[in-house]
């Protein structure tokens, strides 16, 4: 079971989340689409507590926190029952592309360092970089470095993996190689909650697609209908704009 | 008038004394550089009541020369808190050195703890780090790099600054010229001499500075 219930999030005196409820089944694949600062961002930083939320419930597999009541006991479970993916990578810049990966295991799941870097190395391989393990994000491209920062959500093997516009700091050409391996991890069933502007990959391999205005959850559905059939004239104005400059 | 052959026939000498000088050096510089990261780690999570302290600990050993505080250390501190009256002057001298370069230190090691970018944390803590593990395994390895060369400036002006413990009778390798000096009267040679000393050992550590450098630059090469 993963869920938000009535979340909310103010920065100062302006609320980015008025009371969000999303459930997610185990395997689903949500995308969310929105204009720019509607908060779907900080849904998904709220969902690991890399932003406190003021006010809600994040229930991931068996942790629940309460936003009134969160320890840190409990933010901690709840990190380590997801795996985040950043707009701007953020691979460890002191580690190796392997080491990036196997960094999680070591420490966080304490598996022995040979057999996490035994997992790792076999990560590095599906995201297609087996012989970049050596290499320093520095030396890597954007899109390498993002194959290695999925790469280390994957390796934690966490209940919800959540993507913060995996695609959006990248040059053109590293786009389809990102989403491939995004594709592919969505063919094995991980649960994915993705922020994405990208609407062909919303289309294709979205079980549900969630549309987000003003830090409300405006309409949802699967995305044949939500794509073809808006309810909501929000919804089909942000699609009509944002369809035209992709081309789509 | 200047005497050459006393100049070289006092480098040997004096060299013998060199030993004590590094070892006063590097043990400052080991327990300053644990001392200093603990104080910027307070600095940086700001935490209640210890960082007041902190502050007002860096403040006063900043604020006032390294001469007065071991002065301080080794002639005033005696006098009311007995255990200390055992204190000898390597001791007080290491004591001085640690506290005085702490507090620079960790001021440097501060501004490069903050200097790490906040998404090296959030990655940490979104692996599921704890705050400890965030900081030892992803923080400091990399503020480390950007603070290298500060702490390595540091330890050359430690260095330098252990020649103070002849103030304490420290027979150390100013304490040694100041001695064979005042035997001989030969004051130009013999301070010469050492400055000669002192001269090598800062470029000799400049070279390792270099290195280091370099090894820990290594991660973000392009």
């Amino acid at each position: 079971m993963i869920a938000v219930e009535g979340l909310v999030k103010r920065f100062g005196d302006r609320t980015v989340l008025d009371g969000v409820d999303l459930s997610i089944r185990r395997g689903e694949i949500v995308v969310v689409i929105g204009p720019s600062g509607t908060g779907k961002s900080t849904l998904l930083r709220c969902f690991n507590y890399l932003e406190r939320p003021d006010a809600g419930i994040v229930r991931v597999g068996d942790v629940t926190v309460d936003a009134r009541t969160a320890t840190k006991a409990e933010i901690l479970a709840l990190r380590r029952a997801t795996a985040f993916v950043f707009q701007s990578y953020a691979l460890f810049a002191n580690k190796t592309a392997l080491q990036n990966i196997a960094e999680g295991l070591i420490v966080v799941k304490k598996v022995p360092k040979r057999e996490a870097l035994e997992r790792a190395r076999a990560i590095l391989d599906r995201v297609g970089l087996g012989d970049r393990a050596d290499a320093y994000p520095a030396a890597l491209s954007g899109g390498q470095q993002q194959r290695v920062g999925i790469g280390r959500a994957m390796a934690l093997e966490a209940d919800l993996i959540l993507f913060d516009e995996p695609t959006s700091s990248l040059d053109p050409e590293w786009v389809q190689e990102v989403l491939d391996v995004m594709k592919s991890l969505a063919e094995s069933h991980q649960t994915m909650l993705v922020v994405t502007h990208e609407m062909s990959f919303a289309r294709d391999v979205a079980d549900r697609v969630v549309f987000m205005d003003g830090g409300r959850i405006v309409e949802e559905g699967p995305p044949g209908r939500l794509f073809s059939d808006p309810s909501d004239e929000r919804t089909r104005g942000f699609l009509r704009k944002i369809l035209a400059g992709q081309g789509g | 008038m200047f005497d050459v052959g006393y100049m070289i026939g006092l480098m040997p000498v004096l060299l013998g004394y060199l030993p004590l000088t590094l070892q006063i050096a590097t043990a400052s510089m080991a327990f300053a550089l644990v001392l200093a990261c603990l104080l910027a780690i307070v600095r940086v999570l700001a935490v209640p009541g210890l960082d007041l302290v902190v502050r007002l600990f860096i403040s006063f050993f900043r604020g006032t020369p390294l001469l007065v505080q071991l002065f301080l250390f080794y002639y005033g501190l005696p006098q009311v808190i007995g255990f200390l009256l055992a204190i000898n002057g390597i001791t007080a001298a290491i004591l001085g050195l640690t506290l005085h370069f702490a507090a620079y230190m960790a001021e440097s090691i501060r501004a490069a703890i903050v200097g790490v970018d906040r998404s090296q944390s959030e990655a940490a803590l979104s692996v599921g780090m704890t705050t400890g593990q965030m900081m030892r395994r992803i923080v400091l390895p990399q503020a480390a790099r950007v603070a290298a060369p500060t702490l390595m400036n540091y330890f050359i002006d430690m260095i330098k600054s252990t020649s103070l413990a002849f103030t304490l009778g420290v027979t150390e390798l100013m304490g040694a010229t100041q001695k064979e000096a005042a035997g001989s009267f030969r004051y130009l040679e013999a301070f010469l001499a050492v400055a000669v000393i002192y001269w090598v050992v800062v470029e000799a550590l400049s070279v390792v500075q270099r290195r280091l450098e370099t090894a820990l630059g290594r991660a973000y090469r392009r």
